[in-house]
This record gives structure tokens, C-alpha cells and sequence, in this order.
């Protein structure tokens, strides 16, 4: 919302400056975003008196004058206008200044007389288009006085956030009423010099009634709330008087003739918007508000042909629509130059109808912006009032008839009580009863006294306040926010403990991290297509579904760094996956994914110049296993953690994508571990991921509308080792090199191991394994070293011995394992 | 010679050799031990590769492979001590420790996710705990539930992506204010940061899914005094501002609304183009818990106050570590990744 300082100070008679004014409405009633100076580029003209004056000796129209700035100095200044007369005071611009146009002032000689500095017609100053000389000026003021502030040019306009409640701020009366309320000055209408059509008292109708001799007919009254009219013939078209233009510039809108700038006028001041027709253009010199029929056609001011749908209100003649109501005019029934007679629309909308239209369409304007907001239902008669008033004293003309005032219902006042209890309470500070009256009184609310408490009655324009709260917000932003104390006071601490999801989170963020990963937090849309959930409205096809694992987004993530020849990847993520479901909301899950590839550490000089280093220091798969296993011991630390190998379904398939492990948390499948097919260049390393899930995110209800399912808050169950004591007897150790065939995994070997050893095993580590020249075809060579030792006392060599006999002889059983010779 | 007497002949020779080179205390005594054992003319090695010839012809193979063995491992010995002696007669000057380390891969958390564990941190020692909830809501809990009236020009500043059937994505953490209300009893005191999703075009000030950091504290007895305190000290912590301010503001969930503002850092408060000349930097949006909001959690607002809060996380990391380019956030370079870690 632009608001002009000057057409405020027009309202109210405040002092304030502008940056004073800007950090008021501020602090007191919306955001004012931005302070723009007007007329900046005249900023360094400044009001000079002409000493002398005389005829240039070399010339026929020229005069040579000495000039008073105010420097101190008297200066030469040569100038061609035929009215500069000595003693006068003008515009002045000093040698260095550039005009408006872009001329920049320099010192010169003129026919050999010099001229330091210019004399300026109004027309230099970009402030009209008259030509005859140079601008006399007929104020009091000392030479060297900066032009601006000497003379009404200049002005501040103010840029206003007004947020989706407060409709009334959208006019100069509303931000005036404020503004007096703050400033604690009075407010009144601008006077307009000139003001005096006397407009009779409206004809008022459910549907219809006659505007002079216009017929006006509103269809259906759910979509008005009041629809006004007025015929005014005779009129005159033209531009409008300078102050009109400026007004309207002030707030950033152009002048375009003298009716059209009526309208904006009043638009601007009172909010409410208003459209004068072209009389002679509207069929049968009916009016009728209606809504469109399907299909209907309108070309609007902006020159646009638009199809109508049948939910918008059009403003029609009797045959065809002349305009989208409250939302833009047509270009038919445009008043142009040729306009004598002109029905002038006041009209108050249905804001849910004209949001539909303005949606529709794609087509925002004052108009509908105010209406979907919410226009003053009792503003009408003062605007049409305004508006044809303006109209006759700009373009001629006179008032035919009586206005029209039809379909308004006036709705009941809304009252509230306002406690000062509680708004003790509720802003924690005690403000006394006459205090807050005062307050609420200052804006136009009216205050009764009910035994302590306040009867309010709301005025029209604020629809927005219908309870008591809303009232306390009146009082708090009218007392000043930063008034209230900055004071912490004793509180209860909360009933609930942090979300277990947040703690799981936290501790697989630090492990990841501590393993050298980065973490990512990509968009989450995703290619998709069946199977994942759709949106309806998606920023791009491309990424119009949801994602169903975090790979997915992960794997987009490599190949953009692939594309910057960033090979060596490590990211990670912790967020939601979605897997459609029908007619309920998706399954949501919180998940971790990692990947990785490339090198798994930085290159080192020590590193050895192998070809099989340069293999080795890639990230593998038993590098993907480890990360799975620890992120998942580290999300689930009181359950068992254990990878099994995955089913490969082929050869060729195994070797290039496709899930390698499945992580089981307490014998459920929660994850899994593969390679992630990517679309990479050829340099690229293998890529491996792993994905998690870390719980079901609850989406359903948790209670009906209005009534809580309280709940005791669950703490997660800590999980604690016990303590058992270090071994302080030696251990035995041997080795065993076996001979496995394929088909038996090394984890069935350990199992064997495990059971045969009993409980003075205490550790199995596979620390070989080979495959090649002097190993049987159709096996492996694998070597464990185990660890026996007994908790008190020193193992003898035959218990070690008689248990390696046993665990050879129940590999060579079970699992046709045997010991390898050589 | 028979096979046997050749192969013990070279276990002898590998044990005498082995126990030479490896005894040898200094790089005179290995040469001598190398020219005695390994020497081109009268060394050990050379002699037993000569009687060689005198193996039948079947016992060849054998013979050489244990000659070999031998051989190789004394060879290697010899290396291996040598390095060792080098080593430790070097002068110590002579090692480069300017020479880098041998590191691991740096980890990093997000930049954003270090801003919310900041501002966690700040509302933890004021007794708050994190509270999660789903992304994929209903319009009752992200609209309705929050007082916002249909067709409002409210809802334009949450454009909303709706998902097919069923609901709709979160276009703030605000739902989860409304479960935590249903679930638990007051005293509640929560924070809620999360992805919300709103259909704005990716561009260097907005990403169409961000994180939010949502506040909600509700009580007997709570009142506007309490959310400036509370906001205010968190300012302070957070950005070490010695001055913040609130103005009105809207937002259909909480009334009175306001906005917080700190003092910019960059000017301290005089204009610059930080805080494009107000001074002032736009923080966070507030206000008291509407008492609509608190009646759709069936909780007596007559009796229970609240304010809640909510502010961008991705916002404070783009202006804390000099981000020109929002989508540089969520892009993943690595190289961007690595940079800022805390």
C-alpha cells in the first residue's frame, strides 16, 4: 500500500517528519517498508533572486544577470527568458547540478558573456509543460533555500505492508485514522477547493431502481453486499489539474483524464474503488449485475480478451458484459475522450466471488485487491458522493437523478465486551480502564462502561475485529509493544521430553558425521511415477511426485557433483520418504540414507604408487556394510544389529545396482545396503548407499476437532551396558586356514566356529582370503584367527588343541569346509 | 648330493644368514654379514646356487624352489635391516615435519542444521524440548486448526502443493502445534523444527521446501510479557543483539501478532544496505496463541495462555555465513559442504 506523506499531513496536522512518521506506523500499525523520497533529482535546486538584470551586448533575446544563491557571492548567470526580471526570486541550478532531463550545469561563456549557473522554467524541472520562461516564485524565502522545502513539490511516499486483516489500512483515511490515534491529533477529509455539487439523497431497492433514466438491476444479491450508482451527463473530458496529477504520482499512479483520475482518486483516499462507464456505450442504458454465463467474452482495459466462467459477477448492459466486477473494467464502455454521459459505479462485492475471478484470471488490481479483503460496507454513499462531486467540478457536467443504493442489508453492529482483567492477563502488564478505552475510542471503536468491564461496538470498516482478543491487540499495538517490560518470570517446565525421533536423529547426524560424511538437505521431489505419491499442483513435471527413498534424491545429488568433477562423494541425509496410500494420507517415514564413492580419504604422500592401492583406498562395498552397521547401531542402540547378504537375482545384475545386504534391527528388515546406479561419467567410482528407516512419522488424527487425547509423554527406555571385567589371564590363540567351497558363506563358518568353541571363545576374526593358484576350483581360501581365554585361569595347550579338532572335524561334517594344506 | 642334504644345507644356510643380517648392529657389520651371505663371488648363497649342478636331474625342480626361497628371504632381510640402520643413523634434520598430515575426510553437519541446534540450545536452558510431526497433513491441522478462515488472502502467502487424493504438504511447523496441544497436558513448552513445503519457484531467495523452527509455549498465566522476555533473551543469544524490537503484525493463529526485529549487526543500527536502511533486521514472526487455536485442542483458553514463534533457519544461515544464493543450501556441492562446519 503506498501512502503520500503530504496527503496524510492533508488528514492529520501532525509535525512528524517522515522517518519520525515511518517509525511510528511502524511500531503501532503495520510495517512501513520503505520510505521513498519524490522528486529526489530537484533535491539540489535551490531558490535564487536576481539582482541585476540587463540586455546581453552581443545579443537580442539574452539577458546577463547577477544572481543571489545565497553563496555569498553574487554569481553571472546568462538566461533567455523573457520574463527574468530583477528583484524575483526562481529556481536556480548551480554549476555541477544535473536536471531532471540529465543536463548536467556547467560554467560557459554564452556570446562571450560567462554564465555560472541556470535560471529554470518549469519545464526543466519536469514539473509541467509550460514555456513561457522561467518559473517565478511568489514565496518568502532567503536565497540558497533548498527548492523542496520551500515549495509543496517534494513529498515522501511511504510503502506499507498491510496484512490480510486490516483492509481499512488500505486508503489514506484508514492509515490518517491511525495516525491521529497515534500522534493523538484530529483527522478530517481533505478540503477540495471548488467541492460543491449538491448530490440527492440515493433511491434504495432490494433489486432495482432507476438511476436518472439508466435502469440498474442486480440479478442476484449474493454477490453484491451493496451496489451504488449515479448518472452524471454532460461532462467534459481532459486532463486534470496539476494537484490531482501529483496526488496521484505520489502514490505511484498516472494521471489518464479527469474522470479516471476522479475514481482513483477516491479509491486511494476513502478505499473504496469505484468505475465510471461510458453511457452512450452500455446497450438499452441498462444496468445489470449478474453473474457471467459460461463461455461469455470480455476484452478489459488492459486490452485483453478473457473468457468468463460462470462463478464471476459481471457488471452488463442488456446484452453483453461491459465489465469483470471488482475486478477490472471493460475496454467497450471505456470513458475516453468522446465520453459526455457516464454511469459511475459504487459498488461493494462479494470478496470470496471477486478471490475467485482475480484467481481465474491471473488479474490483480486495486479493485479486487481491496474487495477480496473486505471494502467499508458504509463508505459507498460518502465515495459516490466524492467521486461525482470531483467528477462535475473536473469535467463539467451535472447530476441526473438520484443515485441508486440497492441490495445493502445493513448487518447488526458487532459488540464485544473488552475485560481489563483480562487483558491484564493475557499482555501481562495492568493498564487502567480508562486507559484502554482511550485507546479503543481513538480508532473509531465505541466505548460504553459496563460495570468494570467495556462494551465495544466495532465500526464498519474493521470486519476483522469480532472477539475480545481482538480487541487486546488494539490496545497492546496502541500502548506500543516495545512498552511492555522485557522481564522473564517463573515458569513450569514442560510435560513432554523430547520427540525419540529427534534423539535417534541427533545420534545418527554425529555418527555420520564422525565418519567423515556430509550431510545434505536436498528437495525432496523426485521424477517418480507409479507407485509414488503425485502432486496436484507440482512446481515442475519434472518433479511432480514425492520421493520414496532417500537414495533417489542422494543419487541426483552425486551426479550434480559428478558434473562439477567432484568424484569423491560422501553425503548424507535424515528426512521423509512417502509411499502412497489409497484414500488415506501417505505413509510417511523418517529415513537416513548415506552414499558414498570415490576415495574414502584424502590422498597423502606416504600413500603407496600401486595400481592395487589405487583400487584399495576406493570406497567399497565393506565400506558401505560398515557405515550401514554402525548408522544403525548407532539409531538403535538397545537391538541387535545384522546385515544379511541379499539374494542376488543375476551375475550382471549384482555387479551394477542392486541391493547387496538387507539391515535387520532385532531380526526386522529396516534397511538396506547396494549400489546405487547414477548416471556418471566415465571416471567415476562405484557409488554405494545405504537407507535406513528411523520410524514411522504418525500422520493420522489424533483426536476430533475440539477435543484433546491427553496423553502421558512417553520416555524412550535408555539402554545401558553392564560393566564386565577386563581379562587380566592370557590368551590363546591359533589360526585357521580353510578351504571353503562356494555356496557356504563365511558367516555359516563362524556359526560352526561359535557353537563348537563353547563359551572360551572369545573372538573370531576372518583376517584372509584368497582365491587363485593353488586353491581348488569351486572354493576359497578363508582365514580366521580365534581368540580362546578362560575368565581365571591359563587355557592348557590340549583344551586348545582338543577344540580345534572338534571345530575341523564339524566344518568337515556340516559343511564340507576342510583345512587347507599348503 | 642327494635332495635331503641339499635342502638341510639350505635351512642352515637360511638360518646362518638370517641370524647375520638381522644381529648385524651397524651398516659395516651387515655388509660384512651381506658379502659373507649374499657376496656375487665367495658369498653362501652363491656356493649353494653352484651346487646346484651336482643335483640329479630329477630332484632339480625341488632343490631350486627351496635354493629360491632361501635366497628371496635373505635378500628381503638384508633390505629390511638395512632401511631399519638407515633410519635410525639419519639426522633428525633431515625429516621434513612441514610435510602434511595424513588426515581423514572432514564430516560436516548442514549449515542449517547447526543454526537449529543453536537456536535448540538457546531453548533448552529455557526449558523447551523438540517436538516432531508429519509433512504430509491434512488441511485441518495446517489450516483449519489454525484459524484460517477459507478462501482468506491469508492463505496466499501459503501457497500450497497438494498432494493427489489425500492432503496436502505442511506449509509450516504450525500442525505440529496443534497435535502436541491434543496429545499433552500443559504445561507445554516446545520447539518444532521441520520441513515445510510452499509452491514458491526455486530462486536465490526462496527454495520450495525449507526448514522452519516453530516455538509454543502454553500455561496458566502466560502472557505478552513472557513471549518478549523469552524472544528477547533468545536474540540476545543468538546474534548477541543488544536491542530487538516488535511490531504488529498478522497471523491468524496467534492474536496479538507481532514481528521481531534486532538491531543489525552490520550498521548497529544506523541503515545500511544489510538492513536496506531501517536498521533493523526482520527475524521472526510471533505472537499469543489465538484462543480458537487452543479451543480446537479442546483446552479451556479461558484458563490457558500461550505465545508461540516461528522463524526460517535457512534464512539466519544465509545471512550468518555470507550466502549469496539460497539454492547453494540445498544444491549439496561437496566443496560447499565441507566449508563451513562449527
Amino acid at each position: 500500500m503506498n501512502v503520500s506523506y503530504e496527503w496524510l499531513r492533508a488528514f492529520v496536522p501532525f509535525d512528524e517528519s517522515a522517518v519520525r512518521l515511518r517509525e511510528l506506523i511502524t511500531a503501532h500499525t503495520a510495517t512501513v517498508d520503505e520510505l521513498v523520497a519524490l522528486r529526489e533529482d530537484l533535491a539540489s535546486i535551490v531558490i535564487a533572486r536576481v539582482v541585476e538584470e540587463a540586455a546581453h551586448p552581443n545579443s537580442d533575446h539574452l539577458h546577463v544577470t547577477k544572481v543571489d544563491a545565497g553563496t555569498g557571492t553574487l554569481l553571472d548567470v546568462v538566461c533567455g527568458a523573457p520574463n527574468v526580471t530583477a528583484g524575483k526570486l526562481y529556481p536556480f541550478a548551480m554549476t555541477g547540478t544535473v536536471l531532471p532531463g540529465g543536463l548536467k550545469i556547467q560554467k560557459r561563456k554564452i556570446r562571450g558573456a560567462i554564465s555560472d549557473g541556470m535560471l529554470c522554467s518549469a519545464r526543466e524541472l519536469a514539473l509541467g509543460e509550460e514555456q513561457d520562461g522561467i518559473m517565478e516564485l511568489s514565496v518568502d524565502v532567503a536565497p540558497g533555500t533548498p527548492f523542496l522545502s520551500a515549495l509543496p513539490i517534494g513529498d515522501v511516499r511511504l510503502v506499507i505492508d498491510v496484512g490480510a486483516n486490516r483492509p481499512d489500512l488500505l486508503s489514506h483515511l484508514g492509515v490518517a485514522r491511525e495516525v491521529a490515534a497515534i500522534t493523538k491529533k484530529p483527522f478530517a477529509l481533505p478540503a477540495i477547493d471548488g467541492l460543491n455539487a449538491v448530490v440527492p439523497p440515493a433511491v434504495t431497492d432490494e433489486k432495482t431502481a432507476k438511476a436518472g433514466s439508466v435502469e440498474v438491476r442486480v440479478e442476484d444479491t449474493d454477490l453484491v453486499r451493496r451496489f451504488m450508482g449515479v448518472v452524471i451527463r454532460g461532462a467534459t473530458i481532459g486532463p486534470s489539474p496539476a494537484w490531482l496529477v501529483s496526488r496521484l504520482e505520489s502514490i505511484g499512479s498516472r494521471s489518464i483524464n479527469n474522470v479516471v483520475d476522479a475514481s482513483n482518486y477516491v479509491l486511494h483516499e476513502l478505499g473504496q474503488p469505484t468505475h465510471a462507464f461510458d453511457l452512450a456505450k452500455l446497450e438499452g442504458s441498462r444496468v445489470v449485475v449478474r453473474r457471467a454465463r459460461a463461455g461469455e467474452r470480455i476484452t478489459t482495459l488492459d486490452g485483453t480478451e478473457r473468457t468468463l466462467r460462470d462463478n464471476m459477477i459481471v457488471i452488463a448492459d442488456a446484452v453483453r458484459p461491459q465489465a469483470v466486477a471488482g475486478v477490472m473494467g471493460g475496454r467497450d464502455s471505456e470513458v475516453t475522450e468522446f465520453t459526455t454521459d457516464i454511469f459511475l459505479e459504487v459498488a461493494n462485492f462479494n470478496p470470496v466471488r471477486i478471490r475467485d475471478a482475480r484467481r481465474a484470471l491471473g488479474l490483480s488490481s486495486d479493485a479486487s485487491y481491496r474487495y477480496e479483503r473486505g471494502v467499508d460496507l458504509e463508505i459507498g454513499p460518502r465515495a459516490l458522493e466524492r467521486v461525482a462531486q470531483l467528477i462535475v467540478l473536473l469535467a463539467g457536467g451535472a447530476i441526473d437523478g438520484a443515485p441508486i443504493d440497492l441490495a445493502y442489508d445493513r448487518p447488526p453492529a458487532t459488540t464485544v465486551t473488552l475485560r481489563p482483567r483480562r487483558v491484564a492477563t493475557l499482555l501481562g502488564e495492568t493498564l487502567g480502564t480508562d486507559e484502554i478505552a482511550s485507546f479503543v475510542a481513538s480508532i473509531g471503536f465505541d466505548v460504553d462502561r459496563a460495570n468494570d468491564d467495556l462494551r465495544v461496538t466495532v465500526p464498519s470498516w474493521r470486519g476483522d475485529v469480532t472477539s475480545e482478543v481482538d480487541l487486546i491487540e488494539e490496545v497492546a499495538r496502541l500502548h506500543g509493544y516495545d512498552s511492555f517490560p522485557v522481564e522473564i518470570r517463573p515458569f513450569r517446565p514442560g510435560t513432554t521430553g523430547d520427540d525419540p525421533q529427534w534423539i535417534t536423529s541427533k545420534a545418527v547426524r554425529e555418527a555420520l558425521v564422525g565418519a567423515g560424511l556430509l550431510e545434505a538437505r536436498p528437495m525432496p521431489f523426485v521424477a517418480g511415477g507409479e507407485g509414488f505419491v503425485h502432486l496436484s499442483n507440482p512446481l515442475s513435471e519434472n518433479e511432480a511426485y514425492l520421493r520414496r527413498e532417500i537414495l533417489d534424491s542422494l543419487a541426483r545429488r552425486a551426479e550434480y557433483n559428478l558434473a562439477r568433477m567432484q568424484g569423491n562423494v560422501r553425503l548424507f541425509e535424515i528426512g521423509s520418504i512417502w509411499i502412497p496410500r489409497d484414500g488415506a494420507l501417505p505413509h510417511e517415514e523418517l529415513r537416513v540414507a548415506a552414499l558414498v564413492m570415490g576415495r574414502r580419504q584424502p590422498p597423502h604422500f606416504t600413500d603407496p604408487k600401486s595400481p592395487d592401492f589405487e583400487a584399495w583406498i576406493a570406497y567399497d562395498q565393506w565400506d558401505a556394510k560398515a557405515l550401514a552397521q554402525s548408522t544403525a547401531e548407532a539409531a538403535y542402540p538397545a537391538a541387535r544389529v545384522t546385515l544379511r547378504a541379499a539374494e542376488s537375482k543375476s551375475e550382471s545384475e549384482s555387479a551394477s545396482e542392486g541391493t547387496l545386504w538387507d539391515v535387520l534391527v532385532d531380526d526386522v528388515v529396516t534397511g538396506s545396503v547396494r549400489r546405487v546406479a547414477l548416471d556418471a561419467p566415465v571416471w567415476a567410482a562405484t557409488a554405494y548407499g545405504v537407507e535406513l528407516s528411523l520410524g514411522v512419522l504418525d500422520s493420522s488424527q489424533v483426536a476430533p476437532p475440539g477435543e484433546p487425547a491427553h496423553r502421558p509423554f512417553e520416555r524412550p527406555v535408555p539402554s545401558v551396558s553392564r560393566f564386565v571385567a577386563v581379562p587380566s589371564t592370557p590368551a590363546s590363540e591359533f589360526d585357521l586356514a580353510l578351504l571353503v567351497p562356494d555356496g557356504v558363506r563365511g558367516e555359516q563358518v563362524e556359526e560352526v566356529v561359535r557353537r563348537v568353541s563353547g563359551k572360551l571363545l572369545e573372538r573370531v576374526e576372518l583376517f584372509d582370503r584368497y582365491v587363485g593358484q593353488g586353491v581348488e576350483p569351486g572354493h576359497r581360501s578363508l582365514a580366521w584367527r580365534l581368540t580362546f581365554r578362560h575368565a581365571e585361569r591359563t587355557l592348557r595347550d590340549r583344551e586348545i588343541e582338543a577344540r580345534r579338532t572338534d571345530i575341523l572335524k564339524a566344518l568337515a561334517d556340516e559343511l564340507n569346509v576342510r583345512q587347507r594344506s599348503n | 648330493m642327494n635332495l635331503q642334504d641339499y635342502i638341510a644345507q639350505a635351512d642352515a644356510l637360511e638360518r646362518d644368514g638370517s641370524a647375520a643380517l638381522q644381529g648385524a648392529a651397524d651398516a659395516d657389520a651387515l655388509e660384512a654379514a651381506r658379502i659373507a651371505f649374499l657376496g656375487d663371488r665367495q658369498g653362501q648363497v652363491k656356493t649353494l646356487q653352484e651346487a646346484l649342478r651336482a643335483i640329479s636331474k630329477d630332484d632339480k625342480p625341488a632343490a631350486g624352489k627351496r635354493f629360491n626361497e632361501a635366497r628371496t628371504r635373505l635378500e628381503s632381510l638384508h633390505a629390511e635391516r638395512k632401511t631399519s640402520l638407515d633410519r635410525a643413523t639419519a639426522p633428525a634434520a633431515a625429516e621434513d615435519r612441514s610435510l602434511p598430515a595424513r588426515r581423514q575426510w572432514r564430516g560436516a553437519k548442514h549449515p542449517v542444521t547447526l543454526v537449529i541446534e543453536e537456536i535448540e540450545g538457546i531453548f533448552r536452558e529455557l526449558g523447551f524440548t523438540v517436538a516432531q510431526g508429519p509433512q504430509a497433513e491434512t488441511e485441518w491441522y495446517n489450516f483449519g486448526a489454525l484459524n484460517f478462515p477459507p478462501n482468506h488472502p491469508a492463505l496466499d502467502a501459503h501457497d500450497t502443493m497438494y498432494l493427489e487424493g489425500e492432503g496436502l504438504l505442511r506449509t509450516h511447523t504450525s500442525p505440529v502445534q496443534m497435535r502436541t496441544l491434543q496429545k499433552y497436558v500443559p504445561p507445554i513448552r516446545v520447539l518444532i523444527p521441520g520441513l515445510v513445503h510452499r509452491r514458491d519457484p526455486f530462486d536465490a531467495s526462496h527454495a520450495p521446501s525449507f526448514e522452519q523452527i516453530e516455538g509454543l509455549c502454553v500455561d496458566e498465566g502466560i502472557s505478552f510479557v513472557d513471549l518478549k522476555a523469552t524472544l528477547n533473551r533468545f536474540a540476545e543469544r543468538l546474534f548477541g543483539a543488544s536491542r530487538t524490537r516488535f511490531r504488529p503484525s498478522f497471523f491468524p493463529f496467534t492474536e496479538p501478532s507481532a514481528e521481531m526485529d534486532v538491531q543489525c549487526g552490520v550498521c548497529g543500527g544506523s541503515g545500511c544496505a544489510t538492513c536496506k536502511g531501517t536498521g533493523w533486521i526482520e527475524i521472526l514472526g510471533a505472537g499469543m496463541v489465538h484462543p480458537k487455536v487452543l479451543e480446537a485442542a479442546g483446552i479451556d483458553s479461558e484458563r490457558y495462555s500461550g505465545w508461540a514463534f516461528g522463524m526460517g533457519p535457512a534464512r539466519i544461515a544465509v545471512s550468518r555465513y555470507g550466502i549469496p544464493d539460497i539454492r547453494i543450501l540445498y544444491d549439496s556441492d561437496v566443496r560447499f559442504l565441507e566449508q563451513i562446519a562449527e
